[in-house]
């Protein structure tokens, strides 16, 4: 950390405070510096060495040609994609995501019945390149598009596929409140009357949301804990 | 702001249509338009004048027939908000006839409601819906017809909107008159993973689900009703057919 340059705001605090940023914590200097946690990216990230002491706000050993210069911009915006990947599952990142969390930074589930339950940013693959950043709500276990569309250029492969099981392991609590808003369903009436399942028309998504209620129906449950049983 | 936009343009231009100006108003983007006959027919109007104060008055200040220079600044106001909840009143009458349905149809092709947010859902087209028939109960509401599920409006501007200007009972009558425009249901769906790992507790739940919908699928068929790949009914995801029970879980 000798050269810090003249800029008074570091390269990740400046990365994580441009707009539509706001989902990105500020990975610790510590942990980007322990090479350990940095295993098997070099092979990922072109210009890694470059990119690596740009992060770091390092004066590169060989000066950058500038026609690399947009090149090795982008391997730093990956690169500290995929270290904030792993870094979100450590015990101070987790600290630092349910900060957020707290605040809907994330913003809330727009399901109604979910009540609002704050989201967690989620990826669907672990792969860069390949999709952009879900939504996971604790409550319904599903996934959503973020609201607004400034979230829609951000890799999911950033936040992971881990990250909110990591999460909820971490902080059973947020389980529990997303249990605590019960499990009501939605059913569509006319003039006030269900419309009838086998009907052209009726129901087909009520065990989308379904969970066991009765006697019978928490027995089938329990015999599903490892596969689905076949009548 | 938006009485603003509404008292100066009445009040200055007599050629602005009433209807127009509150279809034409920001938020107001879930609202069709009703036939005038539609709204001049007191058969139509049946029990309204217990909510709505001096109804005949309200329904020419609707229609345009009301001389508004004739008006005070405060009747004319009064007028107006009873126009508006006359009118959404009015209107979830109004689109669960074949004409209303028509209009609202148009845009729901143009996704004026908006696009359901579930992931696996792949952008289905909302509808309106209300949560209760009375007026001051809830906030319009969003029916996504591929998950079944209820969602609140993208913007702060919708979520004012009251819900029973659209009814509880829109969307059934929607896909009453049009069973054709019933999406299919995606089988997919999202499990929480840790390390490429279902968690189980969610695994477990999500098989008792998908044994849920097997069983109805079967009471279908027993019916024949055919689910798989029909309107209303069941896409499967084309690699793996979920049974893939076999990945490893992880208990947490």
């Amino acid at each position: 950390m000798s050269d810090v340059s003249s800029e008074l705001e570091t390269w990740i605090s400046n990365y994580c405070s441009l707009y539509g940023h706001d989902y990105f914590v500020e990975v610790s200097q510590e942990f980007i510096e322990d090479d350990f946690n940095l295993t098997g990216l070099s092979s990922i990230v072109p210009f890694y060495r470059e990119a690596l002491d740009m992060i770091l706000d390092f004066e590169p050993e060989t000066s950058i040609a500038v026609s690399d210069m947009a090149l090795v911009q982008h391997s730093a915006e990956l690169l500290f994609g995929l270290i904030h990947q792993r870094f979100i599952l450590t015990k101070m990142g987790l600290q630092m995501m349910a900060s957020k969390f707290e605040q809907k930074v994330f913003g809330v589930c727009p399901r109604y019945l979910c009540d609002g339950m704050h989201l967690l940013p989620v990826g669907t693959q672990d792969v860069p390149g390949l999709e952009t950043v879900r939504l996971f709500c604790p409550c319904c276990a599903d996934i959503y598009l973020p609201n607004s569309s400034r979230y829609l250029n951000i890799d999911g492969a950033f936040f992971g596929t881990t990250f909110p099981g990591m999460f909820m392991d971490k902080y059973p609590e947020v389980v529990n409140q997303a249990k605590l808003r019960g499990k009501q369903q939605f059913q569509l009436k006319l003039f006030g009357f269900k419309v009838n399942e086998s009907s052209q028309v009726g129901p087909r998504m009520k065990w989308l949301r379904q969970v066991p209620k009765n006697e019978q129906e928490r027995r089938d449950y329990e015999e599903c804990a490892y596969a689905i049983k076949n009548d | 702001m938006e009485d603003d936009q509404y008292t100066s343009d009445s009040g200055s231009e007599l050629s602005e249509y009433w209807i127009d100006t509150f279809l034409g108003i920001k938020g107001h983007e879930y609202f069709c338009d009703i036939d005038i006959e539609y709204i001049t027919d007191k058969f139509n109007l049946t029990g309204l004048n217990e909510q709505v104060e001096r109804i005949s008055q309200v329904i020419d200040y609707i229609i345009d027939e009301t001389d508004v220079s004739q008006l005070t600044d405060e009747l004319r106001e009064i007028y107006d908000s009873n126009a508006r909840v006359l009118y959404g009143l009015v209107h979830a009458r109004f689109i669960l006839t074949p004409r209303g349905l028509q209009r609202m149809m148009e845009k729901y092709k143009k996704a004026d409601f908006g696009y359901c947010a579930r992931v696996h859902c792949q952008l289905q087209h909302l509808l309106p819906v209300g949560l209760s028939d009375i007026c001051g109960v809830c906030s319009v509401k969003l029916y996504c017809p591929r998950c079944e599920d209820l969602y609140n409006p993208k913007s702060s501007r919708h979520a004012m909107i009251d819900g029973a200007f659209f009814g509880t009972s829109f969307p059934a009558m929607f896909f009453q008159q049009y069973p054709h425009l019933q999406p299919s249901h995606p089988t997919e769906r999202y499990v929480p993973k840790m390390f490429g790992f279902k968690i189980h507790e969610y695994a477990k739940l999500a098989r008792w689900q998908e044994q849920q919908r097997r069983s109805l699928q079967k009471r279908l068929a027993d019916r024949g009703l055919e689910t798989i790949n029909t309107a209303n009914g069941y896409v499967y995801p084309e690699d793996d057919d979920d049974e893939g029970d076999e990945e490893m879980e992880e208990q947490s």
